[in-house]
């Protein structure tokens, strides 16, 4: 088993009063993909949101326990949360291009952290975009307006972005579920070549998405974990009752 | 109670009264614009755009009128724009919700809702004499600023607050820092909408007699600096009118202000168009 990049522990997080994750204790592999599963509101937004602290931006939203990434406690005091997302980069459900230009949308974070240098620009756009499998499509069009593309360009573009700023995880956030199958296809294909070189956690509320892509599973139920352990052994015998229900899809 | 009247003949009559409320809104509209183009045509040449005026306005042409009245407006412009974008942007992206937004915000609509005769008095008291700014440009377009304020912040704010979260999230998840996104992505998706809010205060400003009257003075000399007073064209105007100096002057100088208002809501369509063209078209 490789090294441990991202690992959580006991970790609790609270809306106001509500608690929406409980105890969650977990680690996730350097260069691995981890899926996290579980029917709709039991938590997986939430906790992926803890790994590049999205969840500060939510008010009443409060964090216990501790989620080390590379060794710190990233809920540590002296951790910079603009610092750290450079280093874990975060998919949404929604392609969110800016209304920009295809190349601005690309440059936006080395531009952001200060580069300036056109060739340096040009050279990180363009191997962004191959390594998101878009430069076949947008190579010669890089003035275009990011809008115009299509959902799933805009999601791959997206994800050219998150390259861009050459973080070592990439958070998927349902990076699919906005999309269909063809282009869905085209992300998973993308996932499993980004994971020679990127951590990757990904949430999912499609098992047979989970089945392909990962290498391990975490299944979430009203804020637990319930159980995690490498992907073929989730999906072929899990050891609890509610995992075999809920991969059976006899609830969820 | 079941109506006498078919559905279908209903349907056809109500048609016809929209389109008769329709028509009257644009007859209305197109006689005024008709009245006052007809009447004012004849003195529009070019000496009257490009002299100035002699006895009181009676004869020769209206220059500092409108070299005043631009004047004004940019002082109006180049105030209202930073401080408005300013507080909208603090308000819409960085106060808590709570107290002290509530109460700003219900300052706001309070000044917006001060009849402009009482910001001319206040203009008066405040920048011309208290200040010491005397009657001129800067006083009158700032008196300008203070009247058309509340509409670019709340424009602006509503502006920002309608701009997706997730392009927010998608800046911050880049390792942006706060300001980064709320300038580089926020502010520019909110542009066409803060434009068009823009415009309208300049709009409103650009019609305004009673704050200038207090402010900016009545003076028919061409200014030299921000610092001497000018009569702007709406003032110029109700002089001309009022004391019976000049009817046909006066509709000449009401058409150089519709055209100077038509040109400003083109160019607000020339900006919306610009930034408008990475929003979702349908
Ligand atoms: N910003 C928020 N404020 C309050 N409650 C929230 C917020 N986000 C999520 N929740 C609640 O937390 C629970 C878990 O939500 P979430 O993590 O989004 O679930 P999932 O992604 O698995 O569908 C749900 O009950 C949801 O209603
Ligand atoms: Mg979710």
């Amino acid at each position: 088993m490789s090294e441990i990049e991202i690992e959580s522990r006991n970790l609790d997080l609270w809306y106001g009063s509500a608690q929406a994750l409980k105890e969650i204790t977990m680690a996730m592999p350097e260069k691995k993909v981890t899926a996290i599963i579980g029917p709709s509101g039991c938590g997986k937004s939430s906790f992926i949101r803890c790994i590049n602290r999205m969840n500060d931006l939510v008010k009443d939203c409060h964090i216990t326990g501790e989620l080390l990434f590379e060794g710190t406690n990233i809920y540590g005091n002296n951790v910079d949360a603009v610092e750290l997302r450079k280093k874990i980069g975060m998919v949404f459900q929604k392609p969110n291009p800016f209304p920009m230009s295809i190349y601005d949308n690309v440059a936006y974070g080395p531009r952001v952290h200060g580069l300036r240098n056109r060739e340096e620009l040009d050279r990180i756009v363009e191997e962004s975009l191959k390594a998101s499998a878009l430069w076949n499509e947008v190579g010669d069009i890089p003035d275009r307006s990011a809008i115009d593309l299509s959902g799933g360009q805009q999601q791959r573009l997206c994800i050219a972005r998150t390259l861009a700023v050459k973080p070592k995880v990439i958070l998927f956030d349902e990076p699919c579920s906005a999309l269909d199958p063809i282009s869905t296809a085209k992300i998973e294909d993308l996932i499993n070549t980004l994971k020679h070189d990127y951590t990757i956690v990904i949430v999912t509320h499609n098992m047979q998405q989970a089945a392909r892509v990962s290498d391990y599973t975490a299944f979430f139920l009203l804020g637990e974990l319930v159980e995690f352990g490498k992907t073929k052994q989730i999906f072929e015998l899990p050891e609890k009752k509610s995992t075999e229900d809920y991969i059976t899809g006899r609830f969820g | 109670m079941t109506s006498l009247i078919p559905p279908a003949t209903s349907d056809r009559a109500a048609k016809v009264m929209l389109w008769v409320s329709a028509s009257i809104a644009m007859l209305t509209l197109l006689f005024i614009l008709g009245y006052i183009v007809v009447q004012g045509l004849p003195v529009l040449t070019l000496s009257f755009l490009l002299e100035s005026p002699r006895l009181s306005g009676a004869e020769g042409g209206i220059l500092p009128a409108i070299v005043g009245t631009f004047c004004l407006l940019l002082v109006t412009l180049l105030s209202a724009v930073p401080i408005g974008i300013g507080a909208a942007i603090y308000l819409a992206e960085y106060a808590p919700e709570g107290v002290v937004t509530r109460i700003i915000s219900f300052g706001v609509e309070c000044l917006a809702g001060i009849p402009s005769i009482v910001i001319g008095l206040f203009g008066y008291a405040f920048l011309v004499i208290y200040l010491g700014f005397g009657f001129s440009i800067l006083s009158g377009g700032l008196a300008l600023m203070f009247m058309i304020l509340p509409w670019v912040v709340r424009v602006s704010e509503e502006s920002l607050k309608a701009v997706p979260g997730g392009l927010r999230e998608g800046s911050l998840a880049l390792g942006a820092t706060k300001w980064q996104t709320v300038s580089r992505v926020v502010l520019p998706s909110a542009i066409p909408g803060i434009t068009t809010g823009v415009i309208l205060g300049i709009g409103k400003a650009i019609g305004e007699t009673a704050v200038i009257m207090f402010t900016a003075g009545s003076s028919l000399l061409m200014p030299t600096s921000l610092f001497d007073p000018v009569r702007a064209l709406p003032y110029h105007l109700y002089i001309l009118a009022s004391e019976g100096i000049s009817d046909k002057m006066a509709y000449g100088s009401s058409v150089v202000l519709l055209v100077m208002v038509l040109v400003m809501n083109l160019a607000a369509v020339a900006i919306q168009r610009h930034y408008g063209r990475h929003h979702v078209r349908n």
